[in-house]
């Protein structure tokens, strides 16, 4: 009777969470999805508490409302510019919780592996649940919570590291330990080898092992990856948590947490495979770190980057019909979205043309650009994603790249040796007039120069991007 | 170093090399500024402009001569002049080297250095120092005014109380920078503009200055304007004949035409025949900018203007930059500015004459007790003619269906071969697993099939907040946690107790932040 019950509040919850990722199609939908996940999720609680989770409800409570109170306060004064880190942090905990949950189970199996028939009545509901197992199904049990311990252990360091990085508290540059690669590779055949061997012995040691093994690699593997490649490792971490999910969900016997960890895993695989997408690589090359391809040599840039101040700006600001914006990660680094979102204001209320061109790796999260000129009360309906836009340059009077790099430069088209050759990058070079909004004249994350700056429709508005626009604000009339 | 400019000698030559503007960056680079007395004067700046810009009035040529370690002019020097320079003096100026093998040996003996500015090469770096295009673009913009002053109708087309008046047509032959600056100038004046060139490529650039390119009806090999660094070469007899075609098919229509067409090192070829100056109205004008080389017309009279017999107006003056001293100046004076600041590299005052340089060897034609000229060609290549695009096939609505054929049906055998090869392994799989286990991979690879259904659709700009909602809806673990917190020792309870807690962070701080992200998102 109560199992029944908790089996069908799952089937409720799952519907719900899967509408909740279905309404993120559109801006207007999402904001009524949000509220499905959050059913879901208090009715799957509130199904376990009353059912398979009763004996400590009361703690249960407590620690879900404790924790609640941290995530308040986190979620309401979070920065929209630090949301990376948030979600890194996040992820962090999805994968810790997972490792904790694995090892429980562990201990839990090796107490009723030990335990004769008459002693298994009086049990907890899960280790009841683990004494009616066959042979068979301990051994695939092991595996479960092998795998489940592994990715969370990857996806708990990885994050701690993702989020260092992102928060600037580790070096955002890809560093890795002497051997490079080959640890990671020693360190997964340690971890096959203790798979072996706790799957023919149960013992702890193999699982202890295997974690600091996967501990390891998660430090490691995202040690080696740049900053500029957050967005795939973001999206890749989300991926590893739901998959870890998964896993655990597996050796509980627990078909919701087997549901949700599927769908958040697949989430985040497509969101990395869209980004590498975004940056024609290869998801492998991503992860391996490091910019390799064709060593040719590189078309040498000709020409010279001509400065500009504000007044110029000003006055081609103030002659355009139609204004491009292309904001990179500099915009959130400068925190200059709301200076931003004021001069697009102000331009639009002269009745010129303003729209923003999102490229799917601008900033260090999928989405990243949308959500900062959101807050700043873009419309977002004039924020386009690159697709859109990228055929209505050669009838744009001005482009203005605010803090982006390697998404607009042209050698990713020209110069087959470059390597970002093939890279999908916004056209901005074919508007009659681009300006550049960039501290110095350094080159992008990947050290490539950038012929854009070179051309002779390119003028470099040097600063920092909020100053900058302060400064360019008054004279926009 | 000491930088002095000398008073042109030349009748009737209005421009300077150095204006007070000039001087004043100059003096930015470390270098100190003279300037002969009046050698402002005919461009509009007084000595005193110079005296209130720090630049010491020299009061003769000789003196400064002597005291300048930099002579900067404007025109070739004279036979004179040529005799003042002195070893470790250099001269900047325009100096027609192929000419002037006489002037090139005498700075050699006497050991100073010479750049010629029409030696700058015609490359991307040193556009900034391109006295050339400076002046052509003067040429260019005086060409229409002249031709304005000396025709009697307006250039744009009106309609007044007292009748219909017809625009003006121009036709602007050679698209170089003299011809973009006349045709620009006479469409701002509201002519209709034709403009011609040998160069096919640069059609778009006449066309973006409102403009319309007269093509011709003539198949061949498009004239590469990077191998002639960036100018004209000669074209076949062929093609001659075509273009003169199209010019006699013009003649009758249009009211002015200016020609700007010259050859490196060449005599400008005849491009308006006596027969087409025939066949214009009366009261039309010509403006030959090619006549110090004798001409796209032949009846052009070099510094001359003379009316034909049918009432042809035809202007073969040489000396528009000159024309217009003030605007000459401040380019011209620019153009050596920029070429000082390359070669004081450190802007300490200090010349390095680098003769590795690409822009600095080209336009060397004497240094060290050597003549330099010719240079070799430069390193980089001139700015180049883009490569004709190849513009993409129009594909015919059978080719259409075709093409979408072929892709229906290789997406089909895609999808067709991944639902075996996931068969297949679902298959394999359940030959080894307990029924138990085969229940829950059923629900998994379900789920991962839903998910990827569902999360293709999400929109780009919601990725964040659907990493954030992913976020918290996969702390479901807390499940796991929830189940095993009251099942058996106290250390199992503490560790489950820190899993609820975590993910209880995660569920309450996943949703809330999307909903506050979501909520910021707003139509205008």
């Amino acid at each position: 009777m109560e199992l029944g019950f908790t089996t069908a509040a799952y089937v409720v919850a799952a519907v719900l969470f899967i509408l909740s990722l279905g309404g993120l199609s559109g801006q207007e939908s999402a904001k009524r999805a949000v509220w499905y996940g959050i059913v879901g999720m208090a009715l799957a609680v509130a199904a376990t508490i009353i059912g398979p989770g009763s004996g400590y409800w009361l703690l249960s409570l407590i620690l879900i409302g404790m924790g609640g109170v941290i995530g308040f306060q986190l979620a309401t004064k979070v920065q929209m510019t630090q949301m990376p880190e948030l979600v890194a942090a996040m992820h962090s905990l999805v994968g810790l919780a997972a490792v904790i949950v694995g090892f429980i189970a562990h201990f839990e199996l090796n107490r009723v592996a030990g335990m004769n028939g008459d002693e298994t009545k009086d049990l907890g509901t899960f280790a009841a649940l683990l004494a009616k197992k066959t042979g068979v199904e301990i051994a695939i049990l092991r595996v479960e919570l092998f795998l489940g311990i592994f990715i969370g252990a990857i996806t708990f360091t990885g994050s701690v590291i993702a989020y260092g990085k992102l928060a600037g508290k580790v070096t955002s540059a890809a560093e890795k330990l002497p051997g490079g690669h080959l640890l990671n590779a020693g360190a997964a055949a340690l971890s096959l080898i203790c798979l072996i061997w706790y799957f023919n012995t149960g013992g702890f040691f193999p699982l202890f092992v295997m974690t600091l093994a996967a501990l390891f690699i998660g430090y490691h593997l995202i040690m080696g990856i740049g900053g500029a490649d957050m967005p795939v490792v973001v999206s890749m971490l989300n991926s590893y948590s739901g998959w870890a999910a998964a896993a655990i969900g597996f050796s509980l016997g627990n078909d919701l947490l087997i549901v949700v960890g599927a769908l958040v895993g697949s989430s985040g695989a497509i969101l990395s495979y869209i980004m590498c997408k975004a940056m024609n690589r290869s998801f492998v090359s991503v992860i391996l770190g490091g910019f390799g391809g064709p060593a040719g040599e590189q078309m040498a840039v000709e020409g010279e980057q001509i400065a500009i101040d504000s007044d110029g700006v000003a006055t081609a600001l103030n002659d355009a019909d139609s204004i491009i914006i292309i904001p990179g990660y500099g915009m959130a680094v400068a925190q200059a979205q709301t200076a931003v979102a004021e001069l697009v204001r102000k331009l639009r209320s002269k009745g010129k043309e303003v729209r923003f061109a999102i490229h799917p790796v601008a900033g260090r999260l999928p989405g990243h650009m949308n959500v900062l000129l959101a807050e700043a009360k873009v419309p977002y309906d004039i924020v386009m994603e690159m697709d859109e836009i990228n055929d209505d340059f050669p009838d744009t009077d001005v482009a203005i790249v605010i803090g982006s790099n390697d998404i607009v430069n042209p050698a990713a088209q020209d110069d087959p040796n470059s390597p970002i050759a093939g890279m999908p990058v916004l056209e901005c070079w074919k508007a009659k007039q681009v300006f550049v909004s960039k501290r110095g004249q350094g080159t992008g994350y990947s050290g490539i120069e950038n012929p854009l700056f070179f051309k002779d429709n390119t003028r470099m508005f040097y600063g920092d991007a909020k100053a900058s626009l302060d400064e360019l604000l008054p004279k926009i009339d | 170093m000491k930088i002095g400019a000398l008073k042109e000698t030349f009748a009737g030559e209005n421009r300077v090399a150095m204006t007070p503007e000039s001087a004043l960056q100059l003096q930015k680079l470390g270098h100190d500024c003279l300037i002969e007395s009046k050698a402002g004067a005919a461009a509009g700046f007084s000595d005193a402009a110079y005296k209130e810009a720090g630049v010491t009035v020299v009061k003769t040529a000789a003196a400064l001569w002597k005291d300048a370690d930099i002579v900067v002019k404007v025109r070739q020097p004279t036979t004179a002049e040529q005799k003042k320079m002195r070893a470790a003096q250099t001269l900047i100026s325009f100096f027609n080297p192929s000419a002037n093998e006489a002037g090139m040996k005498a700075a050699a003996n006497a050991g100073a250095t010479v750049i010629a500015m029409e030696m700058v090469p015609r490359i991307s770096r040193a556009q900034k120092m391109d006295a050339l295009s400076s002046m052509a673009n003067i040429a260019g913009y005086r060409a229409v005014i002249e031709a304005g002053n000396n025709f009697g109708r307006f250039f744009t087309g009106q309609v007044t109380a007292a009748g219909k008046v017809p625009p003006a047509k121009v036709l602007v032959v050679g698209a170089g920078v003299a011809g973009l600056a006349a045709i620009g100038t006479a469409t701002s004046l509201g002519a209709i503009t034709y403009a011609f060139d040998v160069r096919p490529e640069v059609a778009e650039q006449v066309e973006s200055m409102g403009a319309e390119f007269v093509f011709l009806d003539f198949e061949e090999e498009a004239q590469d304007g990077a191998a002639t660094g960036g100018y004209a070469a000669v074209s076949s007899p062929e093609f001659r004949e075509a273009q003169l075609a199209k010019f006699r098919e013009l003649a009758p229509e249009v009211d002015i035409v200016i020609t700007t067409a010259l050859i490196p090192n060449r005599e400008a070829p005849e491009l308006w025949t006596e027969d087409m100056v025939a066949a214009m109205k009366p009261g039309s004008v010509i403006v030959d900018l090619a006549a110090e080389k004798g001409g796209n017309c032949k009846q052009t009279v070099m510094d001359e203007k003379i009316v034909t017999e049918n009432g042809v107006t035809i202007i073969g003056y040489t000396d528009f930059p000159s024309r217009m001293g003030a605007q000459a100046s401040s380019l011209y004076s620019n153009n050596i500015r920029h070429m000082i600041a390359d070669l004081t590299p450190e802007k300490d005052g200090v010349i390095v004459h680098n003769m590795e340089d690409d822009v600095i060897r080209g336009a060397t034609v004497a240094h060290g007790k050597e003549i330099t000229w010719p240079p070799p060609p430069p390193k980089v290549a001139a700015i180049a003619a883009q490569p004709p695009k190849e513009k993409p096939k129009e594909l015919t609505a059978e080719e259409k269906s075709a093409n979408e054929l072929a892709a229906f049906k290789q997406e089909t055998k895609t999808q067709v071969t991944l639902i075996a090869v996931g068969a297949a392994l679902l298959l394999a799989v359940g030959l080894v697993a307990p029924a138990s286990f085969m229940q829950h991979f059923i629900v998994f690879v379900l789920s991962v099939f839903v998910g990827f259904q569902v999360i293709w659709n999400v929109a780009h700009s919601l990725h964040t907040p659907l990493m954030a909602v992913t976020n918290a809806i996969s702390s479901i673990i807390i499940l796991g946690a929830l189940i095993q917190i009251g099942s058996g020792s106290v250390l199992i309870t503490l560790l489950a107790a820190a899993a609820v807690f975590m993910t209880g962070i995660n569920i309450f701080g996943g949703f809330l932040v999307t909903r506050r992200m979501l909520a910021m998102f707003q139509k205008s």
